[in-house]
């Protein structure tokens, strides 16, 4: 629900329920309201048909791939005699989401049932939840709530008194973006500098510590117990749109609306409901110009394209964007997009790992080009030039960072090109002072 | 065996190699170089620099070769349109910020970023406008200095201090375009092997002080050598200007030193430029020295061993060559002989994660050769025969005062040495030889392996190699006996009498050497 506002009537309601509902962050709390009742379902079955289940349902990663969770979990190695691992990135590094960090604020339980569900589906004994550094609240709230879990023998060494064994350490990151991508995210948790790993190995393969592992996203896991409890055909129902995405997602809406929070939606809403009904439209006199529909990562669409997006995997792909992480950033014709764009880059350019050699340079550099453009002193050539360094920027590297730089130039430049020619031309003032 | 090969094409050049090759290895077998900065074969791929990017057929998008795998019937194009601007994009990011001071650069004429971006960089930056990034020198350690502007941040540096060394001094710090190589609080690096990093350095970022705007790479002669420093026998290279050595850097020879070679060898050059050299034949005329030709020198020298017999003692250094050692012990073979070298040791400093590869305690690169051409270690013992023997001959090694003082009682002192020395008034004939800079020669090393180092300068004066003075005096003493042309010519002769040897040739040895017939063998036949 879009939390600090009650449920919109167009909203399906399941993660989201207990959002501000102080009373579900403690476990008495969640036994009252049927927590970890799924566990206990769960761990009646075998493993693998935990996981049938989750693949029937059709859940797909929330992180931002949405890559299909069972299968995902189906490619632990079996009886390789190695520990397995199960890591929830709780991260959430992504400029505009902030939808994990509720989930972890308000039903903390209901992410650790969850993790345990998961872990017992791939064999894990140990899962690591990887907090962003900057989330103190979630930290202290998830931290007493793993507390209480091992307090009344959730977790340790047998999952309610009756699983297999199930240590919970809580991580916390030090507030680096690239921590956020799977293999980095590793890399930080083993000690080392957060720079994303080559594939293959996949992490199923040699994940954590070089061990099986499995890297899921904190909504996602979340999901699942909600699953478990309804079955799969009950989340295969909630879909509007293409049948490949099912369930609901979770918005993190900002930017120019009324109501900015996070809204729950049936896979296949329209993108124009969220924003106009549930988020209250743009502030008064004013009209939508553009929508970044997943965090910063994924190129950016202008009105035109949101006009009859559906909100799921497939329907925003078919809109030139991609669902992403579900941050809905969203901008009015107040709204200089040169200068956005130029924000967006200089938050890659800064965070940047610095491994690989078009990421390090190129997004530095689209800075530069971008601050020259603002201050005024842009040539003509600059735009072919940015689009020529997106390019060479775009599928060349180890991970998607420098890609994730360059879409929203070129989907910018594509659909807001006389912004740039505003101020190449002098028709526009300098926003920056010149650099 | 055909099972664990794999067939793949390559520009259109068909090779076969191991199954789980890398593409970059691969390529080089079809003789084809893949740009490349941040992989070399002695280090863990991290596949960052992106400059190895080639077109695999059927795959999505382009791939590092440094990374990827050979797979049957691959088709690899490493000079299609899409891999070429792919490298020429990242030539392009890595000349952004890299200064173009090649002309006060060490490393220019041995750069790979000069060599690729002449080979296939743009023409013309599209970045004029802007400031470089700038960091200041930083001093790393005793013998290398960092220069952040130039460094690509391919990592080799820090890879080399983190696996090979494993000793984890040096790391990236910062983030972006920010990022430097930096070194820990409070560590030096100093590590034995450290130098290595400076040959690693595929940009001139990290560069040794020893030989800091020294020399231009284009003015150096390099010659393929032997590590003299101790019985490891690393390949290196020796750099020399105007017969002069500059430098010692590590020859790759996979069996041996793979890419490395230690700081101590590396460093251990100078004396080769000594000046105070033996330049012409002595022999004794009354009480004093008298410079002569070489056909008078070794007429007397021919004399003077025809007209004893008894006893004879060889006092050598086992930094001589086999077959400076073998001839010597050859000329004397008419003698009751006693023969030994010298062997100085320090302290083991091995090279953490390459099995066999040491600094070693013995000092000298030649012990084993040696030991085979029937030399022992027994030097004092070897010290007190020559109070009494008829013939002492001391090959290349310099006798302390008191050690000359002590062999001087002897009936004649030979002294086959380079450089000269107060105590040499004392002896009956002393004959300038090269040192092994000088001379083509080959050393046995701690594993039995013969290898052959080159002649990298000229010798001064009339100074000639040991081998050959031996050789030609033991030509006189014998009528119609074979006297070798050349070193290559001498290690067959030996190879005739001392079955270790036998077979060995120059040929044979190549660049990377070769192990003798039994390093356990040892012992002149006569």
């Amino acid at each position: 629900m879009g939390y600090p506002y009650p449920p919109d009537e167009k909203e399906t309601v399941v993660l989201s329920q207990y959002f501000g509902d102080e009373g579900a962050r403690s476990y008495q709390g969640w036994v009252k309201r049927g927590g970890y009742q799924a566990l206990e379902a769960a761990l009646a079955m075998e493993p693998g048909a935990v996981t049938d289940v989750v693949k029937a349902s059709g859940l797909r990663g929330r992180g931002g791939a949405g890559f299909p969770t069972g299968l995902k979990w189906s490619f632990m190695p079996k009886d390789s005699g190695k520990d397995h691992y199960l890591v929830c990135n709780a991260d959430e590094s992504e400029p505009g989401t902030f939808k994990d960090r509720e989930i972890m604020r308000w039903t903390p339980h209901g992410l650790i049932e969850g993790c345990a569900i998961a872990a017992y589906a791939i064999g894990a004994e140990c899962c690591y939840v990887y907090i962003r550094g900057e989330f103190t609240e979630p930290l202290a709230i998830m931290a007493k709530a793993v507390a209480e879990a091992y307090a009344n023998g959730v977790l340790g060494e047998k999952l309610l008194g009756t699983g297999p064994r199930l240590e919970m350490i809580i991580h916390r990151g030090a507030g680096a973006y690239i921590c956020g991508e799977e293999t980095g995210l590793m890399n930080s948790l083993e000690g080392r500098r957060g720079n994303p790993r080559i594939k293959p190995p996949f992490p199923a393969q040699a994940g954590v510590f070089g061990l099986p592992t499995t890297v899921n996203n904190v909504e996602t896991l979340a999901a699942v117990p909600h699953i478990i409890n309804r079955g799969a055909d009950w989340y295969q129902g909630i879909c509007l749109g293409n049948e490949k995405s099912t369930g609901t997602k979770l918005y993190s809406v900002c930017g120019h609306v009324q109501k900015p929070g996070n809204y729950e939606l049936a896979m296949g809403t329209p993108l124009e409901e969220l924003i106009f009904d549930m988020a209250g439209g743009m502030p008064p006199g004013r009209t939508l110009k553009a929508v970044i529909p997943g965090g910063s990562s994924v190129p950016i669409m202008d009105a035109e394209d949101v006009k009859g997006c559906l909100l799921d995997y497939e329907g925003v792909v078919e809109r030139g964007s991609m669902l992403g992480s579900g941050g809905v950033i969203v901008m009015d014709d107040s709204t200089d997009m040169v200068y956005q764009i130029y924000r967006l880059t200089r938050f890659y350019a800064h965070e940047s790992c610095a491994q690989c050699t078009q990421c390090r340079e190129g997004t530095a550099w689209t800075v530069k080009i971008l601050e020259r453009i603002l201050g005024g002193h842009g040539k003509e050539s600059d735009l072919d030039l940015l689009l020529d360094l997106a390019d060479n920027m775009t599928g060349t590297t180890i991970c998607v960072l420098s890609d994730s730089c360059a879409a929203p130039v070129v989907s910018g430049i594509a659909k807001f090109r006389s912004e740039f020619d505003a101020y190449l031309s002098g028709a526009r003032p300098p926003a920056l002072a010149a650099h | 065996m055909s099972d664990a090969l794999v067939t793949v094409t390559i520009d259109g050049i068909e090779v076969q190699v191991p199954r789980g090759t890398p593409l970059i290895e691969a390529a080089k077998q079809a003789g084809i170089l893949v740009p490349h900065y941040c992989y070399h074969p002695s280090l863990p791929a991290p596949a960052v620099c992106r400059m190895c990017l080639v077109e695999v057929e059927k795959a999505p998008k382009l791939l590092p070769a440094c990374v990827t795998t050979v797979t049957d019937g691959q088709v690899v194009h490493v000079n299609s349109d899409a891999a070429l601007k792919a490298r020429e994009s990242v030539l392009e990011f890595l000349l952004i910020n890299h200064p173009l001071d090649c002309p006060i650069c060490d490393q220019a004429g041995e750069c790979e970023l000069q060599d690729y971006v002449f080979q296939e960089g743009r023409a013309a930056t599209r970045y004029a406008d802007y400031a470089k990034r700038f960091n200041p020198v930083e001093d790393f350690g005793p013998d290398v200095l960092y220069i952040p502007n130039r460094c690509i941040l391919c990592t080799r540096c820090v890879r080399f201090m983190e696996a090979v060394a494993e000793d984890p001094v040096l790391n990236v710090s910062e983030r972006g375009d920010r990022s430097y190589i930096g070194i820990f609080p409070d560590a030096v690096l100093d590590h034995e092997w450290a130098g290595n990093v400076v040959d690693l350095c595929p940009v001139g970022s990290l560069v040794s002080k020893d030989f800091l705007h020294k020399a231009r790479a284009w003015d150096l002669d390099r010659t393929a050598s032997i590590c003299p420093g101790c019985s490891q026998g690393c390949n290196m290279t020796i750099d020399t200007r105007d017969n002069v050595v500059v430098r010692l850097r590590p020859r790759p020879n996979m069996d041996v030193n793979r890419h490395f070679m230690c700081d101590t060898g590396r460093q251990d050059y100078r004396w080769m430029n000594r000046g105070d050299r033996i330049e012409a034949p002595l022999i004794r005329a009354g009480d004093k020295l008298q410079a002569v030709d070489w056909a008078s020198a070794l007429d007397r020298l021919a004399d003077t061993l025809r007209g004893a017999d008894g006893k004879a003692v060889i006092l050598a250094s086992a930094r001589a060559s086999t077959e400076s050692l073998g001839m010597t012990h050859r000329l004397l073979d008419g003698f009751e002989l006693t023969a030994a070298v010298r062997v100085p040791t320090g302290h083991e400093a091995p090279l953490a994660s390459i099995p066999n590869l040491a600094l070693r305690e013995e000092r000298t690169p030649n012990v084993a050769g040696a030991e085979l051409t029937g030399y022992t270690r027994a030097w004092d013992e070897a010290l007190d025969q020559a109070v009494s023997a008829q013939v002492v001959v001391v090959l290349d090694e310099e006798l302390a005062p008191d050690e000359f003082d002590r062999v001087r009682t002897a009936g004649t002192v030979v002294v086959l040495g380079t450089v000269d020395h107060p105590a040499y008034q004392a002896a009956d004939i002393v004959l300038p030889i090269a040192t092994m800079a000088e001379e083509h020669g080959s050393y046995v090393n701690r594993d039995g392996r013969a290898q052959v180092y080159r002649q990298a300068k000229a010798s001064p004066g009339m100074a000639r190699p040991a081998w050959w003075v031996a050789a030609e005096a033991a030509g006189r003493l014998a009528e119609g006996r074979a006297v070798p042309a050349t070193a290559g010519d001498a290690i067959v002769m030996l190879g005739q009498s001392i079955p270790a040897l036998a077979g060995l040739t120059y040929q044979s040895m190549g660049f990377t050497g070769r192990p003798v017939a039994s390093a356990a063998a040892s012992g002149v036949e006569s």
